[in-house]
């Protein structure tokens, strides 16, 4: 049977590109619909009506919706290859935990990092340094956060890379100074042709940021 | 197998920490219940979850987790025996796992802010939390089952319980309505179920004790929130 998936994203959500990564990792082919965040098409509103989100996976004409939810569900029908969740249930629930922090702890922390200014900017700064010391400190002397290879928490987190750009320019801090590893980690992956073809250059992103705020700001 | 030591570190009126119980308690684990202050955080709790520094938190021979929907798969994989909490079908279980947020995120998060909170914010709150409930109760509609699980229950009943049991004690507390039962006939439906189960009606803190629990709460989190 000729299997029809199709991904509605936007090219610069850390979200969907979890969602690519993980489809190139597997090897699937898919129609990739680039959705216009200002004017989202019917077919998202139908496919995803409780959040109007990207990123969305149409499988077979099913919907699956929320990142991480489409990454696990990718890993259990296409299991022939890559696996990216390990199958010791403790392992997986490591990596569960893990990716669970980034979702719960990295989006937060730049929210607060984009629209404080003074002490609170300051704070914000910290915290958001606190939460890659924790990560960087999981990763330890492992290659990848699923240990000898590339996993579901690495999935979870690498695609936030093509934002440390824009992280950097707005905290005002340099990973690299602070936080070698995970710049070491993010460049191992980006050795990965699924990783290195999937993240948009950070440049890009950045101006993409910059051009919203801007916008949001009225200028 | 080798004797098995599990240990729950939970707080008796936590949603979190006893969803986890059920769990445990349908598959018929022996555990050892630890309770936890989490107002006055024990260092073994803080060592065990230094990152969240929460319950409910699962030992297992040793290893050691948190987060409680990542505990009900844990189990789930674990404990092969009946009831299997996740569906085996993987578009299904990716629906179970999207509910499951979708009641943690939003309904749960606005009723408890309508609860501690008064004025624009509440009417607010209590507006995201019925549209939540409205869209739960389509889903209750549209299973046709005893549990959302099928005929037994099943992770998504485990992660909605708290609507059958929490929801209505914090409806009191913030004296506000947001599952009327003429509205929400499914959901009332399946609540009076899920609480009937022999396994989850043994295991529910008092009521009388909840009220006066929340009653604080509010009265703490009304000047924050």
């Amino acid at each position: 049977m000729a299997e029809k998936v199709v991904l509605l994203d936007f090219w610069a959500s850390m979200f969907g590109m979890r969602v690519r990564v993980a489809l190139a990792e597997k090897g699937i082919k898919y129609e990739y619909r680039e959705e216009d965040l200002k004017n989202k098409s019917d077919l998202l509103l139908q496919m995803n009506p409780i959040h109007k989100k990207i990123p969305v996976l149409i499988h077979n004409g099913k919907p699956i919706c929320e990142s991480l939810i489409i990454v696990q569900y990718i890993d259990e029908v296409w299991n022939d290859k890559s696996p990216l969740l390990p199958s010791d249930p403790y392992k997986r629930a490591q990596a569960r935990f893990w990716a669970d922090f980034v979702d719960k702890k990295v989006v937060d922390a730049w929210i607060k990092l984009r629209s404080t200014k003074g002490e609170e900017h300051e704070a914000a700064k910290k915290q958001f340094l606190e939460i890659l010391k924790t990560l960087e400190e999981e990763l330890g002397e492992k290659p990848y956060f699923g240990g000898e290879t590339f996993g579901f928490v690495d999935v979870a987190f690498v695609t936030f890379y093509s934002w440390f750009y824009t992280f950097e320019t707005f905290g005002e801090f340099s990973t690299e100074a602070e936080h070698p590893k995970i710049i070491a980690w993010a460049k191992r992956c980006m050795q990965k042709e699924s990783v290195a073809k999937t993240l948009p250059d950070q440049q890009k992103v950045y101006e993409y940021v910059l051009g919203v705020t801007k916008r949001s700001l009225g200028e | 197998m080798a004797s098995q030591e599990v240990k729950l570190l939970g707080f008796w009126v936590s949603p979190f920490s006893i969803r986890v119980e059920w769990a445990l308690k349908l598959k018929g684990v022996d555990y050892e219940y630890i309770e936890e202050d989490i107002f006055n955080k024990s260092s073994r709790l803080l060592e065990l979850n230094p990152v969240h520094k929460k319950v409910p938190v699962l030992v297992h021979d040793g290893k050691v987790m948190a987060e409680s929907f990542i505990l009900l798969e844990y189990i789930d994989e674990t404990w092969k025996q009946d009831p299997l909490l996740l569906p085996q079908d993987p578009y299904e279980r990716s629906k179970a796992r999207f509910w499951a947020r979708v009641a943690e995120e939003k309904l749960l998060e606005y009723s408890f802010t309508a609860m501690c909170t008064h004025g624009e914010k509440k009417e607010q709150a209590l507006k995201s939390a019925v549209e939540a409930a409205e869209k739960i109760e389509e889903e209750m509609k549209r299973n046709n089952k005893k549990f959302l699980g099928g005929e037994s229950i099943g992770y998504l009943d485990l992660a909605m319980g708290w609507i059958a049991y929490w929801l209505p004690v914090w409806e009191e507390v913030g004296s506000m309505q947001i599952v009327d039962p003429s509205q929400f006939p499914a959901t009332t439906a399946w609540s009076k179920r899920f609480l009937d189960h022999p396994v989850i009606k043994q295991n529910l803190p008092p009521r009388d004790k909840m009220l006066v629990y929340f009653h604080e709460r509010r009265k703490i989190l009304g000047g924050l929130v």
